[in-house]
């Protein structure tokens, strides 16, 4: 009697099935995107090998010669610069916000941090290119002439567009993420954990430097990741200071080319073997952030369990992947 | 009672090191210094916005399409009309295909996957779709749309790759807020005798609608940002369009077009454009926060 008729059933069934298939539809389609890419790129992998695209150091369009070398190195030379740079501000901002600032200011000071991820992409390359870029090159200078002993740092002639510039845009465009991921950890170490440092008699950085950072090294380290992932795949703003010259820079206040900026930059001209090995560049990108996403998360999600060195595990924090679903959302 | 003098030297036995206070004033000073230098971008970005933005804002610079006239004073420049509406339809389109689906695969994986190896697969490949680089997304919809179809580029291409890029965000922070739903709510509307898309469409999702909401402006903000996806999708022109098959302006690949410009007055329309684009994203996501204050979930 309670039984629905059959009719009844059907808007239940069409939703359940409608959802599931929309569900595999997102499967589908990403695992169709990467299919076609690939064969997209096959025609430049097929004449330069994979090994000879990745690691061929010949970026010579006129001549048909394509080894994406230059623009993997300045992107990996601008993303190093750019955690090496933004990563510590970043932690710094963050153990401020949680364990040392007044409580009135913390809402504040969280608001402001994220404030830096609503600025678009585009907006930090005119600033970088307009503002910062010419107010540092003499700066940039003097450090280049002091450290000319030091290969591939100084020496060189400083452009206004330069592998150094792009890395501090970098730094400052992946500032918020990882600052709300360190944040995020941060807030997940267990009060007793700090209280017993200080009951032990610990100065307040004892205290953060024994309780609170060995908690959450993974979390910091795979929110870095993550911004190391964001940074490897950022475009516009890498195009527009990186100075678009497809050769290794000789030293790092030299203009360079990156995988995204080589896109962006000539896919619009492009034709045949050219616009293949534009999208092989493209296949590169995405393979190097999936790994570095890949990693980022695996550490994240290990720290938000509570599995940090010295946590024992006793108190259960909220799933790793919906810590970082938010981090991701927010920033 | 002892004398003051052995309180003083008890007490000394308790007391922190002067090397000890030293290095914990030193790390406090370099914490500090660290979020001070955080905090500079900011402010000199907003400085600088304001003070270039400004200076091109005009009456003129709302109501004129860029003319590509770049020999001339601002005023034979052109403003940004048609960029402002181009962001605006691209964006709008891209919206009502992200958010159907992206909420469509949330209530599937809170109401009929959960736990499911299947829903796991699901979830993964959302998370590898948030790590993308942008520009990937934009060849990805080249591929498809503009290869795949041998025809050129159009807005609705363009919205279709902003819409991949606000899936994910959609889809997590959807997620996120219909898992705090109450069981309670949904088990009494079953026991009431409400079939199963009733529960979803009548309970949870209304009581979900504010935190859902809070995602997706946050996405939409994320979106209008974005010029990678863009460049070669929608591509570029001068004229307001209002017919997303064809070309589409927008305001980031106006700002990209004008930012390699040698002429000061189109540099200075792109500082314009760059406030427009910003003040409109910093109002998508003051709405959002203010909404998920107010929101009865979370």
């Amino acid at each position: 009697m309670l039984a629905r008729s059959p009719l009844a059933r059907l808007p239940d069934r069409a939703l359940k099935y409608g959802l599931t298939a929309l569900a595999a539809l997102i499967l589908a389609l990403i695992v169709y995107f990467f299919i076609r890419l690939v064969g997209q790129a096959r025609p430049a992998l097929a004449k330069e090998g994979v090994f000879g695209f990745v690691f061929g150091n010949n970026w010579n369009v006129g001549a048909e010669h394509f080894g994406a070398l230059p623009l993997l190195v300045g992107t990996l030379i601008t993303s190093a610069l750019a955690l090496l740079i933004g990563v510590p501000v970043a932690v710094a901002a963050a153990i401020y916000a949680t364990e040392l600032c007044p409580l009135r200011l913390r809402a504040a000071l969280t608001l402001l941090v994220e404030l830096l991820a609503a600025v678009p992409s585009v907006v930090y390359g005119l600033w970088g290119i307009f503002f910062l870029a010419p107010k540092l090159q003499g700066a940039e200078q003097w450090v280049a002439d002091r450290l000319s002993f030091i290969p591939f740092v100084g020496g060189g002639l400083v452009t206004i567009p330069n592998y150094f510039i792009t890395g501090l845009i970098l730094a400052i465009m992946i500032l918020p993420i990882v600052s709300a991921i360190a944040r995020e950890v941060m807030a997940t170490v267990p009060d007793d954990h700090k209280e017993a440092a200080l009951g032990l008699g610990a100065t307040r950085w004892e205290m953060i430097r024994m309780a609170v950072l060995p908690y959450c090294r993974s979390g910091i380290v795979g929110g870095a990741m993550l911004g190391l992932g964001r940074a490897i795949g950022e475009t516009i703003a890498v195009t527009i200071l990186i100075g678009d010259a497809p050769k290794l820079g000789h030293h790092l206040f030299d203009q360079g080319y990156s995988l995204a900026a080589v896109i962006a930059n000539e896919f619009g001209e492009a034709q045949g073997v050219h616009r293949s090995a534009l999208f092989a560049a493209g296949l590169v990108l995405f393979v190097l952030t999936l790994l570095v996403n890949g990693v980022a998360r695996m550490l994240v999600v290990r720290a938000a369990r509570g599995g940090g060195r010295g946590a024992g595990g006793v108190e259960k924090a909220p799933a790793g992947g919906q810590l970082l679903a938010d981090a991701a959302a927010g920033a | 009672m002892s004398t003051p003098l052995a309180a003083d030297a008890r007490l000394a036995r308790f007391a922190v090191s002067r090397s000890r206070r030293r290095r914990d004033a030193i790390a406090r000073a370099s914490i500090l210094a660290g979020t001070v230098i955080a905090l500079i971008p900011l402010v000199l970005i907003v400085y600088y916005l304001l003070r270039k933005g400004l200076g091109a804002w005009s009456v003129n610079f709302f109501t004129t399409d860029p003319t590509g006239n770049t020999f001339f004073g601002s005023s034979g420049i052109g403003g940004i009309k048609s960029a402002i509406l181009g962001t605006i339809e691209i964006v709008a389109l891209a919206s009502a295909i992200a958010v159907p689906v992206g909420v469509g695969v949330a209530v599937w994986l809170v109401e009929y996957g959960r736990a499911s190896w299947f829903a796991h697969t699901v979830r993964f490949f959302v998370d590898v779709l948030t790590g993308v680089p942008s520009i990937v997304f934009g060849l990805f919809i080249y591929i498809v749309l503009i290869v795949g179809t041998g025809s050129t580029y159009a807005g609705y291409k363009g919205s279709v790759a902003l819409s991949l890029l606000m899936l994910p965000i959609v889809i997590r922070s959807a997620e996120v807020v219909l898992l705090l739903v109450p069981a309670s709510l949904r088990e009494s509307a079953l026991a009431l005798g409400a079939p199963r898309w009733r529960v979803i469409f009548n309970i949870v999702l209304p009581t979900a609608l504010p935190g859902m909401l809070t995602g997706v402006l946050l996405a939409i903000a994320r979106a209008a940002g974005e010029t990678a996806p863009l460049l070669f999708t929608a591509a570029f022109t001068q004229n307001t369009n209002f017919n997303l098959g064809g070309f589409m302006n927008s305001l980031p690949v106006q700002i990209y077009k004008d930012v390699t410009s040698p002429t000061t007055a189109v540099v200075n329309r792109a500082w314009g454009a760059a406030l427009t684009l910003v003040v409109m994203i910093l109002l998508l996501n003051l709405i959002a926060r203010l909404i998920s204050r107010r929101s009865r979930l979370a």
